[in-house]
Parts: C-alpha cells; sequence; structure tokens
C-alpha cells in the first residue's frame, strides 16, 4: 500500500510581533514543521516500518525555504517527497478549495491507498483540507483521528475519532480512505542523524502548477485576508507582583481565605 | 435578501449547544439581508429536537429522519439535498469535530468556499466578511469571500445561545439516501478512561501545561497538588506525550471542569483548553508569558517562571 502524507511548513510567531499591513511582519516569524502533521508522518512510517505501506511519500505546498522543513519528514522515514509552488501563492491566503484542488492533482499522478494529513495547520487554522480533498477524489475518510488499527482487514481503516467532551467515536471507514490526525495518536520520533544524514539523498521533487496540469487560475482563493490585528484583552486578572517568593507569599494568602489548606 | 441553511448538532440523544447558538449567527446574517432562516435537523430524537429548536426568528425547521447519529456520508448528502432545495446563501455548520467531518465535504460538493472557525460573520455591504484567528490564536483577522454562496464553520463559544421561544414552520421529511455512497460505519462510543480519578468533581484543581518542559518536573506539580490537597489534571500536550492518563486532560476534548479553584500552571490556554475550565469559580494562572490568552480569563495571575513560584509556594503551604 501506498501511503501520501501531506506536510506543511507551517509559521510560528515570537511573542513580541509587529503587524505590518495585514501580515506580521517577517521578522517575528519562524518556520517549524506543523506540530499535527509531524504525528501524520509517524503514522506513516509506522505503517512502513509494520510492512502495512510499502511506500510513503510527502507533499507539501510551499516555497523552496520549506525544503527544510519536508527534509524533517524525510529524515524521519518518508521514502521521498513532492513540494509544490507558484510564484501566485505568495502573499495569498490559499483556500481549503485550492489546496484541495492542487492536492487531488497530486493523488491523481500518485494513487496513494491512504493519505494522512494533520486535523489543522497551526498557522492559518483551518482543520478542513483532508475531509474536502477525499470528498474531491471520491473516497472515504474520517476527521480527527487519534487511533488507527493498522490491520486494514478486508480493505476497512477502524479509526478512533476524538470527539469533545472525553468521548470516542469508533468507526470503520472503506479504503482507499484520508484521515486527519490529531496530536497524541503515537509518539513522533526525533529524526535520528543518520536518518538526517540519508535524507539529504532522499528525493525532494520540485513540481508546478504546470507540472500537475494546472493553471494558476484554477486554483485562485475565494477568499481574502483584508486586516490583521492583535485580539483586545479584556483581561481584569488581579496581577500578582513582587518576584517569585512574593507574589507565592501572596497567592498563599489568597487561596487560603478561599479555604484552601485550610485542615 | 441572503437566505440562511443553518444544521443543527446532537450526539446521543442530545442536541449539543452548539445547535442554539447556531440560530443566533443565522439570525443575525439572516436579519442583515432580510433573508429568511433554515434550520435542519437529521436524525435522532426529531420531536424533541424539533420542539427545543422552535427558537424566534427561525423561519422553517427541516427535520430529516434518518437513525440516531451522525454518519457524515448520510449528513453530506442531506445536506447536500437541503442546499439544492433551499439555495441558501450561507450554510452554517459547527465547527465541532463532527462539522469537521462533513462541512468541508459538503463545501466542496457544493463548489463554496468554506470559512472555518469562524468568530464572527456580517455582510458587510454585498460581501460576507467574517472574523477568524491565525498563529494560535495570537492575532485575529477579517477575512472576506469573494463568493456569493459560501459554507461557514462557527466555532462553538462565540454567539450567545438563542432562547426566545418562536413559532416555525416545521417541515418533517424522509431521507432517501444513496446507499451505495454510505462507506463509514460508526460502532460505538467510548469515553476516555484510564484511572480512577474524576477530575470533574475536584473542588481545587493545579492544573500543568506545556511550560513544565520535562516529565521529571511533573513531580514538583504533584508536590504542590499534595500541599494544597488539590487534585492534579493537565491540558493536552501533557496528555498526548503521555505523562498523564488521559482522564486527567481539561479541555475541548476531555473533561469539563467547574472546581472553585482552578491554578494553570505554564499553561498558554488555547481556545480548546479554555472551553473545559472557563466555568471555574477562580482561576489563577502561572506564567511567563504576560500574552498568553490565559491570563484573559484568570482571576488571578503571576507572570514568573512556574519552576520559581511553585516551589515558593509549596513552602508556604509546608510551613
Amino acid at each position: 500500500m501506498k501511503v501520501l502524507v501531506t506536510v506543511a511548513e507551517v509559521a510560528t510567531v515570537e511573542e513580541d510581533f509587529e503587524i505590518d499591513g495585514s501580515a506580521i511582519d517577517e521578522r517575528y516569524l519562524e518556520y517549524d514543521l506543523n506540530e499535527w502533521d509531524d504525528y501524520a508522518i509517524e503514522e506513516g512510517v509506522q505503517l512502513a516500518e509494520e510492512g502495512v505501506a510499502d511506500e510513503v511519500v510527502a507533499v507539501t505546498i510551499g516555497p523552496e525555504r520549506s525544503e527544510e522543513t519536508i527534509r524533517m519528514a524525510l529524515a524521519k522515514g518518508a521514502d521521498r517527497a513532492i513540494r509544490i509552488w507558484d510564484e501566485s501563492f505568495e502573499d495569498t491566503l490559499l483556500d481549503v478549495a485550492a489546496k484541495t484542488r492542487i492536492l487531488e492533482a497530486v493523488v491523481e499522478r500518485e494513487e496513494p491507498d491512504l493519505v494522512l494529513t494533520g486535523v489543522q495547520a497551526s498557522d492559518d487554522m483551518f482543520s478542513a483540507t483532508g475531509v474536502a480533498l477525499a470528498d474531491a477524489i471520491g473516497v472515504e475518510w474520517a476527521a480527527v483521528v487519534n487511533g488507527l488499527d493498522h490491520d486494514f482487514e478486508d480493505g476497512v481503516a477502524s479509526v478512533r475519532r476524538e470527539l469533545e467532551g472525553g468521548v470516542e467515536e469508533l468507526t470503520d471507514v472503506e479504503l482507499p480512505a484520508v484521515l486527519t490526525i490529531q496530536t497524541g495518536i503515537n509518539d513522533p520520533r526525533y529524526a535520528s542523524l543518520r536518518g538526517i544524514r540519508q535524507a539529504q539523498q532522499k528525493e525532494i521533487a520540485a513540481t508546478s502548477l504546470a507540472d500537475l496540469g494546472l493553471d494558476a487560475s484554477a486554483v485562485e482563493s475565494r477568499l481574502r485576508l483584508t486586516e490583521m490585528y492583535e485580539p483586545e484583552v479584556e483581561s481584569d486578572a488581579t496581577i500578582i507582583q513582587g518576584g517569585p517568593e512574593d507574589a507565592a507569599v501572596q497567592l498563599a494568602s489568597v487561596l487560603r481565605e478561599k479555604g484552601v489548606g485550610a485542615e | 435578501m441572503t437566505d440562511v441553511l443553518a444544521i443543527a448538532e446532537h450526539r446521543r440523544g442530545t442536541l449539543r449547544d452548539v445547535s442554539y447558538e447556531l440560530i443566533t449567527a443565522g439570525r443575525e446574517l439572516a436579519e442583515e439581508t432580510d433573508g429568511e432562516l433554515h434550520l435542519a435537523v437529521i436524525g435522532g430524537h426529531l420531536e424533541e429536537f424539533t420542539r427545543l429548536l422552535s427558537k424566534e426568528g427561525v423561519d422553517v425547521i427541516h427535520a430529516v429522519s434518518n437513525g440516531e447519529e451522525f454518519n457524515h456520508d448520510v449528513y453530506t448528502q442531506i445536506a447536500e439535498g437541503l442546499v439544492e432545495e433551499i439555495d441558501p446563501g450561507v450554510v452554517l455548520v459547527p465547527n465541532s469535530v463532527n462539522g469537521l467531518d462533513y462541512g468541508p465535504a459538503l463545501a466542496n460538493r457544493l463548489g463554496r468556499p468554506l470559512v472555518s472557525d469562524v468568530t464572527d460573520a456580517s455582510f458587510d455591504g454585498e460581501a460576507l466578511s467574517t472574523t477568524r484567528e491565525m498563529y494560535g490564536s495570537k492575532v485575529e483577522t477579517t477575512v472576506e469571500v469573494d463568493a456569493e454562496r459560501t459554507v461557514v464553520m462557527i466555532r462553538g463559544g462565540e454567539w450567545p445561545s438563542a432562547d426566545d421561544s418562536g413559532d416555525p414552520e416545521i417541515r418533517e421529511r424522509d431521507a432517501s439516501i444513496d446507499e451505495s455512497a454510505v462507506r463509514s460505519t460508526v460502532r460505538a462510543f467510548e469515553e476516555v478512561g484510564g484511572g480512577d480519578v474524576d477530575i470533574a468533581d475536584a473542588e481545587v484543581l493545579v492544573s500543568v501545561g506545556r511550560g513544565i518542559d520535562e516529565e521529571e518536573n511533573l513531580e514538583l506539580v504533584e508536590e504542590l497538588a499534595d500541599a494544597l490537597d488539590a487534585t492534579l489534571s493537565a491540558s493536552r500536550p501533557i496528555v498526548d506525550s503521555g505523562w498523564l492518563e488521559k482522564n486527567r486532560q481539561v479541555g475541548q476534548s476531555g473533561k469539563t471542569v467547574t472546581p472553585k479553584i482552578y491554578i494553570a500552571i505554564g499553561i498558554s490556554g488555547a481556545v480548546q483548553h479554555v472551553a473545559g475550565m472557563k466555568g471555574s469559580e477562580t482561576i489563577i494562572a502561572i506564567n511567563t508569558d504576560p500574552n498568553a490568552p490565559i491570563f484573559d480569563i484568570a482571576d488571578y495571575g503571576i507572570v514568573e517562571d512556574l519552576f520559581d513560584v511553585v516551589p515558593a509556594l509549596i513552602e508556604e503551604f509546608e510551613r
């Protein structure tokens, strides 16, 4: 079986930052592998290690810079990678439909039996591409998966979905399928030195829209980010000051007043 | 005029709160353009759900009989059929785990843009304008939709629940489902277990988050919980790391807690966490980042390193 894992390089923001127009000034951004995708990669690599998957392919939509991130997926055990980029994506909020069309073209080429995506990307927080992709390519899906039985008996993926309020749903979905992977499903490995060395030898296929048979108009976003601002803080918290020890003394007195440690 | 179709959510025989919030959000959007608000409820105890959802401002409730529980293949089909019939400008879906399991598929099938995790929405002239967060809630953004027809997923807890009763038209429907397109089966539900502690019963919770850095540092927080005669709980990353059992997790996907005192240690206060603990009587937050969202809902805050404050606090109570 072939597993395709979608991987996003996400921007993380420093504690203090400035907004420049409708974006955070580049100086305050750092780039990293999306946390949810790390779990998706691990699930794919475990399937390969158990002999269930023959090949694990990582795919990302990102500029050249993101090769560093996707190489992490290779260092952790993915066999090869595909990186899709077009200049028209710069400074655009690629919407779910646009990402879906791009990934749909990749799936048509790769024909995976299973697609794993992270539940969400920590920067744009859309949480929707996996399920939209499944529908676009006409396969089954499950969202927010925190447990996956690797047997795939009778071509069925038995998953555990994490609902709200401490309830989990056990569901069977027919393969091929797209699963959106929740954190906690596994324990993502660190890339070993050997893995990092090997990753240098693995292929990252830089792919254009034209390579996928698409043009920029096919992936135009219908969402426009027009404003960005820091949320108003409506905190009325009493901030206890005076350094850690003094703050601890004051907090202890607040807690005692409320009956903590009264016995 | 823009009609709105909102799709209610229920689970295990109970309507979820977000269903009433959808009505408020839907009513606001419909009123702005003089449109109608349609509500759909699919499966479950239809008679009871229809009665409960008959709120002021709802024009029509489509009560669609189909099974007891959510199945995304069924929901997607039924919702698609309703949208084709009603042709609403906006389809409102909860940004819940189940909403995320069919909303994006529905939008794809309808060829509509999807705006997920929306915290506010209004018609700005002709165009729909939405508010979303980005970068782990560090910023808010305004996102405009360049389309007349859209699917909008709303975040729970952002709109007040509709509570005035109304008298909508009820349209009962039998779903005709293409069974060959139902390729997923919900087999069972399970409560997340492990351990014999119920954090929902605790009066004082000492709750620990990512700021604790290492598993061995948990001992320090356990010591504090002992000193305060409190129960230990945690935010999601601690449970994901396997450092504490799942039954200790506070938040949207963990337990909802309402203790007298909630002490959040090294917890930044992601929206999913806050959803599970904002009902606590007194919230105390200890975090080095003064901009951490936990301080927005805290009653008392200490902006210091937890590794300095917690030992001092233990000492205070052990003296």
